[in-house]
């Protein structure tokens, strides 16, 4: 069998910037394994810009970025598979892929990185009532038909759920000759970043129904009506406000969850709340030696985040590798309230150095503070001006707050 | 002139497909979906009932116990799937535990194997029953099946021995002349001795262009929730509550291939309206509550309903028509009609096919060949398979690890999959938790392909559910 | 003569007032929690612009769209404009990034570039 260093499973952005961050600190044995025919992953189908800005220092689209790294992994030789599906990985490390050439074949890696992003809430998940039919796609689907293979899905379109890609899909399709008619969220915040909400839905006349969603789909061969309703704190739908769009295509950007297909084999937890893997503070899941990063993670909002996280797992991978030692995980994490979810969820007991602790409020904020605690003590309270679920938040604890903890460490949110 | 005209490509008239295509006939089968298996065949239960259900006297007891029994020697022929997985059905109260007193009676009469368990007994083996259950009957016979692998198997055998397909072409009249019949579909006029009307929910409309419908069909709805893979534990065994006057009830069943089901509900509707309501899927939850707990509704990844065609008197319809007797009605087959289908077939063919016409065997009967499934494989045959053609090494499915190839096998198979609907029936890409959201895109570009039609124009199911238009035209 | 605006520069999405004369000069900007808020609305109501994203049709590449993006804003309301002439190209691979697809897009003093390089593909 043959033996690798570090084994990196996804070559987007995640799989990519830990493969170069874990070669940078001394790592030579690195293989890349994609299911994709290149490099780049989701990244390819997002061609809107606004990426960069924290990793590059330029405004870029997602094609541009990923090309920045695709040429970086280029230039330091590190290894790659495309077109090739890892089907399974266990608790000793022992990766089975397959591909055209090579046909299913095992090796054995030192350290696996979990960099398999994620996929898309579905119909199927949210339980949407009405007829199943042609004309009802993810976001993301509509917009790789769109991007990458130039099939324009619907011309008259409705989209459900006001994250990002939805938001950006409706200005998308709207300037390939589509008319969108309508944004429904069920919350009644929007869950995109505010620019998307400017420049893609008030660019273009496009209301956004806060508080709403769909309650039926009707239509023989494809999509024909679908209607919306509005709904009241407990989601429950409002009689009487309902309303019919004539649309043929219906889109759903109901959110990302991190995919987690292969943890199952070799027994990582996974967080019930970001529904990806329990990790420690070297990004390590819970079983030794295989960590996780990016959207196979934890579901960002913005690539640069992405690219940021998972070049520090790609170093903690590679000192890990050439000085590994099993520290107990001692310290649980929890969030409390407000708060919908913290990452990492466990602390080694002698942190080697700062540690960048990441949550999502679980709604709005303003004028509030983040505090975190160890058994009653407030060791950190961060004063915030204004902080959205939509938004992930980042707060950094020094390598001595946390190696002061006696309890365990919870955070809470609360407005001043 | 044909010899037999067949209306309908469901399971029923899949079975009369393959079992009349044996004889010297000329037989051709026409449904108006696009695809075998996609009306009342598409969505259901998929269990082969053992038979304690039926009203004894009904057809339906007589065409369900014997069915049933030929199931396991029809899928180990074809080499589709069949799997015993048993039975549970289960009482709450005394009440209840007297209709399981008369289940076993019914059961025992009928030579079907049940056993009575105590709760002690059901738990250890199902630790997800409810906290209500106390008593249950065990039918380790009850098996479940995959019913359009199931129906695409047999019609595949018919299509290789001569029988005539035709999809996607809805019969609108039936002229009778003398000692024929013309059945016209939008583009066809074809004369035939004999019609087998197995149109399944449509098949008081076939009756109506005839005569005045001697059976009438309430269709009625049922509504399922299907959940991952990742929750195949929840239960092991089909889990029954006791049946009512109106059915079977909402019940828990493993898939063949590691899902579970859960539903249906039981809503009479006024048309062919395959739509699932919040209320229906209320109805399910609420419902399921009674037999099992700790449901795993975060594990739901697709929803869907059913209909089926109900008669008045609660039995399957089955005779000649009245004005003349070369025109079989097979009316109200609901369920167990997936369970009954093969003793449906045989049935008729006995009863009145041979009063119509003189079947002699063939001389020569091809067996289908089975296209290969790779996730059934051990290792090194996988190997094998892709040393002999490498696109087997092409996952283009990751939930459910489906290569290139099986697509491309299913594109060129005796009745080949033309859809990506009918692709996902067949080799199943797009079945797992993303639910096609990768894949979906890569099985169009795939029929796109060995069909030779551009991209745009690839169907999802029906006709006008093609993909898009091209945004920038070459 | 009052207009309402909201600001995208942060995620606080502070919701702007701004005081215009009739000849649409900016008097007044209110509602703005920093000097940034002010500065995008200046920029946002006398002359808005904004990057444009597309795709033109690319042959002999791994996929059939080739992503291309203005090098600088252009004026929002050309928008539409400048999708209509992106219809009307075709190019062949290879392309490198930032590749000049288009010079001087509709007039706008914009280029139309690459988003990427897509070499010349062979399979399938």
């Amino acid at each position: 069998m043959v033996n690798i260093d570090v084994a990196v499973i996804g070559g987007g952005s995640a799989g990519m910037a830990a493969a170069l961050s874990a070669k940078e600190n001394g790592v030579e044995n690195i293989l890349i394994l994609e299911q994709g025919n290149e490099l780049g992953g989701i990244l390819q189908q997002c061609i809107h810009n606004g990426f960069g800005l924290q990793v590059y220092n330029e405004e870029l689209t997602g094609p541009s970025f990923a090309q920045k790294l695709i040429d970086e992994v280029n230039n330091n030789n590190i290894d790659y598979r495309l077109e090739t599906t890892v089907i399974s990985i266990t608790k000793d490390k022992q990766i089975t892929y397959v591909n055209e050439k090579e046909g299913y074949v095992s090796v054995k890696a030192k350290s696996i990185i979990l960099a398999c992003g994620c996929y898309e809430r579905n119909r199927g998940a949210i339980s949407i009532p009405g007829v199943r039919v042609k004309g009802i796609y993810t976001a993301g689907e509509a917009q790789k038909l769109l991007n990458i293979e130039n099939i324009l899905v619907g011309k008259r379109v409705f989209i459900l759920g006001s994250g990002d890609i939805g938001l950006i899909m409706a200005r998308r399709m709207m300037l390939e000759g589509a008319k969108v008619l309508g944004v429904a969220e069920i919350m009644p915040y929007s869950n995109g970043l505010m620019r998307n909400i400017v420049q893609c839905l008030k660019d273009f006349d496009i209301p956004l129904y806060l508080s709403h969603t769909i309650i039926d789909v009707q239509g023989k061969e494809h999509v024909e009506k679908i209607t919306i309703g509005k709904v009241d704190k407990n989601k429950k739908l409002i009689k009487g406000t309902e309303k019919d769009f004539w649309v043929d295509t219906l889109l759903l950007a109901v959110g990302l969850i991190p995919e987690t297909s292969l943890t199952q084999t070799a027994g990582i937890q996974l967080d019930a709340h970001t529904k990806g893997p329990l990790v420690n503070d070297r990004f390590e899941t819970t079983v030794p030696g295989i960590y996780a990063c990016g959207n196979a993670l934890h579901v960002h909002d913005l690539v640069d985040f992405v690219t940021m996280e998972s070049k520090l797992v790609g170093r903690f991978v590679a000192e890990d590798i050439l000085s590994y030692t099993t520290t107990p995980n001692l310290i649980n994490v929890f969030p409390l309230e407000g708060v919908n979810y913290v990452l990492p969820q466990r602390l080694n007991k002698d942190v080697k150095e700062k540690v960048t602790f990441y949550f999502r409020v679980n709604k709005p904020y303003k004028e509030s503070k983040v505090e975190f605690l160890d058994g009653d003590r407030v060791i950190k309270s961060v004063k915030k001006k204004y902080m959205l679920p939509a938004n992930m938040e980042r707060i950094t604890l020094k390598k001595d707050e946390i190696n002061n903890i006696s309890f365990d460490l919870k955070v809470r949110v609360s407005e001043i | 002139m044909q010899d037999i005209v067949i209306i309908g490509a469901g399971i029923v008239g899949s079975f009369l497909a393959h079992d009349l295509s044996k004889y010297d006939l000329k037989v051709t089968v026409i449904d108006k979906e696009n695809d075998i298996a996609n009306g009342t065949t598409m969505a259901n239960s998929a269990i082969i009932h053992t038979g304690y259900d039926p009203e004894d006297g009904t057809l339906k007891s007589e065409l369900n116990v014997k069915g049933a029994k030929m199931y396991p020697e029809i899928c180990k022929e074809l080499k589709i799937d069949y799997q015993k997985c048993g039975a549970y059905v289960v009482a709450c109260d005394k009440e209840e535990i007297k209709i399981l007193d008369q289940l076993k009676n019914r059961a025992d009469k009928r030579n079907i194997r049940a056993h009575y368990m105590e709760r002690e007994e059901i738990v250890k083996n199902e630790v997800n029953i409810s906290d209500d259950v106390i008593k249950a009957i065990s039918f380790p016979d009850t098996a479940i099946i995959y019913p359009w692998q199931c129906a695409i198997a047999l019609m595949e055998e018919a299509v290789i021995n001569g029988v005539d397909l035709i999809l996607g072409e809805k019969v609108y009249k039936i002229d009778e002349k003398q000692g024929f019949f013309t059945v016209y579909t939008e583009k066809k006029a074809i004369n035939t001795k004999v019609i087998i009307n197995a149109a399944g929910c449509g098949a008081e409309k076939i009756a109506n262009m005839i005569e005045k419908s001697p059976f009438h069909i309430t269709y009625k709805k049922g509504e399922y929730f299907v959940l991952s893979k990742q929750a195949n534990k929840f239960v092991n065994h089909i889990i029954y509550p006791v049946p009512t006057k109106v059915g079977k009830g909402v019940l828990a069943v493993p898939t063949t291939h590691g899902n579970i089901l859960l539903g249906p509900n039981s809503n009479i509707c006024e048309s062919e309206d395959l739509s699932t309501t919040s209320e229906g899927l209320e109805y399910v939850r609420n419902h399921l509550n009674r037999i099992v707990k700790n449901i795993p509704y975060h594990e739901v990844i697709r929803s869907y309903s059913g209909l089926r065609p109900t008669g008045n008197n609660g039995d399957f319809y089955i005779k000649p028509s009245y004005k003349n007797k070369n025109i079989i009605h097979l009316g109200c087959i609901d369920s167990p009609g997936l369970a009954s289908a093969p003793a449906i077939s045989a049935y008729v063919i006995q009863e009145y096919i041979k009063k119509c016409l003189d079947l002699l065997p063939k001389r020569k009967y091809v067996k289908r060949k089975a296209p290969p499934v790779m996730n059934q494989l051990c290792e090194k045959e996988k190997n094998d398979m892709v040393k002999t053609q490498p696109l087997y090494g092409k996952i283009v499915c990751k939930c459910e690890k489906i290569s290139y190839q099986e697509i491309v096998d299913a594109i060129h198979s005796p009745c080949g999959a033309k859809t990506i609907k009918a692709i996902k029936k067949r080799v199943r890409p797009g079945m797992g938790k993303c639910q096609g959201g990768f894949c979906e895109i890569e099985v169009a570009k795939i029929l796109s392909k060995e069909l030779n039609i551009p991209l745009a124009q690839v169907l999802y199911d029906e006709k006008h559910s093609n993909l898009g238009t091209e945004a920038k035209q070459w | 003569m009052i207009k309402e605006l909201i600001c995208i520069i942060c995620p606080m999405g502070c919701h702007l007032q701004i005081e215009m004369d009739d000849m649409k000069n900016i008097n007044l900007v209110t509602g703005n929690s920093c000097p940034r808020g002010e500065k995008y609305a200046c920029k946002e109501l006398i002359h808005p612009e904004r990057i444009l994203t597309s795709t033109v049709r690319i042959e002999g590449a791994i996929h059939p769209m080739l992503p291309v993006m203005t090098d600088k804003a252009v004026a929002k309301d050309k928008m539409f404009d400048v999708m209509k002439k992106l219809k009307e190209v075709r190019i062949k691979a290879p392309v490198k990034y930032e590749d000049i697809i288009i010079e001087n897009v509709c007039d706008t003093g914009a280029n139309i570039i690459a988003s990427r390089s897509m070499d010349k593909y062979e399979k399938l």
